[in-house]
């Protein structure tokens, strides 16, 4: 999932990575991309996940990873973080979810639809998703019980109530467009029907439909 | 020119520190002020409204105590933060136990509106208008207004009693040098307390030993140092 996220960036995007598996795809982009990857925590141009020689104890990820820095890297503190992200440079956000629906709606911050109690996680999410040009999802297309995961509408509350253009799953790569989800890209070992039938919302085909190349 | 006072231990600089205080609480991972929560724990402060990133998980290590030890004892009133979730969702953090049991307030706000606010406060704003959070539960019951076509949330200022600081280096007049990622919310934090507790890794050196250039948040901020 993280490799097709780094290879669907755009060259010279300035990207966010969520915690989990987001923040993995920094070490799936070519160099000569030049993408900026930015984390909440002020630091801008990280690479990819530092191995214990080469990370340093204050260069940490959103995921709390030790990352590395690319030439050209800066630290900034948290609210001027958080300007670079409200003020609209930000290209891309791929952040983690919970459930994903064809309206462009997702949810990734509270298991639970009991009376508020301003309980949850919802870290920079939402200042993420009220900006960012693009929101992408890394989420598993199924729960552990074999329901589905992307859904007409969300069952729980949302983090944005629109904005999801591309969800990258364990077995597919389904675009969000007019209030529809289309497959791009479905996982070896599936068929496009198998996909459709595992997706809780009517699921177009792309005509480009094809497996993803690992 | 008003000089922060150098305390000889973390003890000392929080030993007045009373009940029933604001505190903003930098940290993200790392640049957290730990040395002083240590102190403020063992000192028996109570009744405290904490401003942090996230609830931390309590400390393991007894000559550590951090936000999530003080919440644990409950010293802690209230706290405002963007996490309270416990890293997995079928075990309920401390946090979230303790605010089901009607023993602690929260406060939950995105992550940049917690940080605006600290900002603001330090800079003399009382509020701001955000699009965090604008069509979900978090900003139901608040002031909306709309610019230029776009909905936003009002969200006010935090002004605290103490601001816990960590940064690497400092001078005696209370110049602070912060170092990489450790930065986070330390320079916000230091501007947003009406008293400002500044714990500094490295020995501090005389005023004049950095280049004004260098310094990232000036010693006028600065109320004690340890």
């Amino acid at each position: 999932m993280a490799a097709v996220i780094g290879r669907r960036l755009r060259p010279g995007s300035v990207v966010n990575l969520g915690i989990g598996i987001p923040t993995l795809a920094s070490g799936y982009t070519r160099e000569e991309d030049d993408i900026l990857f930015t984390s909440e925590n002020g630091v801008i141009g990280y690479g990819r996940v530092a191995t214990p020689e080469e990370g340093d104890p204050d260069v940490w990820n959103a995921g709390g990873q030790q990352v590395t820095l690319v030439p050209g890297a800066s630290f900034v503190h948290h609210a001027d973080s958080f300007a670079l992200i409200r003020s609209g440079r930000l290209d891309v956000t791929v952040l983690g979810a919970y459930e994903a629906a064809a309206d462009g709606s997702f949810a990734n911050w509270r298991l639970s639809n009991s009376a508020f109690d301003n309980l949850g996680g919802i870290g920079g999410a939402m200042d993420l998703v009220a900006s960012a040009k693009e929101i992408w999802l890394a989420m598993e297309h199924t729960t552990r019980e074999g329901k589905p995961r992307l859904l007409d509408a969300c069952t729980l509350p949302v983090t944005s109530p629109r904005g999801v253009t591309l969800v990258v799953t364990d077995i597919a790569v389904v675009a969000v467009r007019d209030g529809q989800f289309v497959l791009e890209e479905y996982a070896p070992g599936y068929t496009v029907e198998e996909v459709v039938s595992l997706t809780g919302a009517p699921l177009q085909v792309s005509p480009d439909v094809k497996e993803i190349a690992l | 020119m008003a000089r922060p006072t150098i305390y000889p231990t973390m003890a000392d600089a929080v030993a007045d520190v009373p009940d029933g205080i604001t505190l903003i609480v930098p940290g993200f991972g790392v640049g957290t002020p730990l040395n002083l929560l240590t102190a403020l724990h063992q000192r028996g402060t109570k009744e405290i409204t904490v401003v942090q990133n996230g609830a931390a998980q309590a400390s393991t290590d007894p000559s550590v105590r951090n936000v999530g030890n003080l919440i644990e004892d409950g010293r802690v009133k209230k706290l405002i933060a963007s996490f309270t979730a416990a890293t997995h969702p079928s075990r309920p953090s401390i946090t979230e136990q303790m605010a089901r049991a009607g023993t602690l307030e929260v406060e939950l706000l995105p992550q940049g509106t917690v940080a605006e606010r600290i900002r603001a406060g330090g800079a003399g704003i009382p509020a701001f208008y955000t699009p965090a959070g604008v069509g979900t539960l978090l900003s139901e019951g608040k002031e909306h207004r709309v610019f230029n076509g776009r909905t936003y949330v009002l969200e006010e200022g935090i002004v605290a009693d103490y601001a816990f600081v960590h940064a690497w280096k400092a001078d005696t007049a209370g110049n602070l040098i912060y170092r990489h990622g450790a930065r986070n919310y330390n320079p916000i934090a230091a501007m947003a307390g009406r008293t400002t507790i500044v714990e500094v890794e490295e020995p501090i050196v005389p005023a004049g030993t950095f280049s004004p250039d260098e310094i990232h948040t000036p010693g006028v901020f600065v109320t004690r140092m340890v």
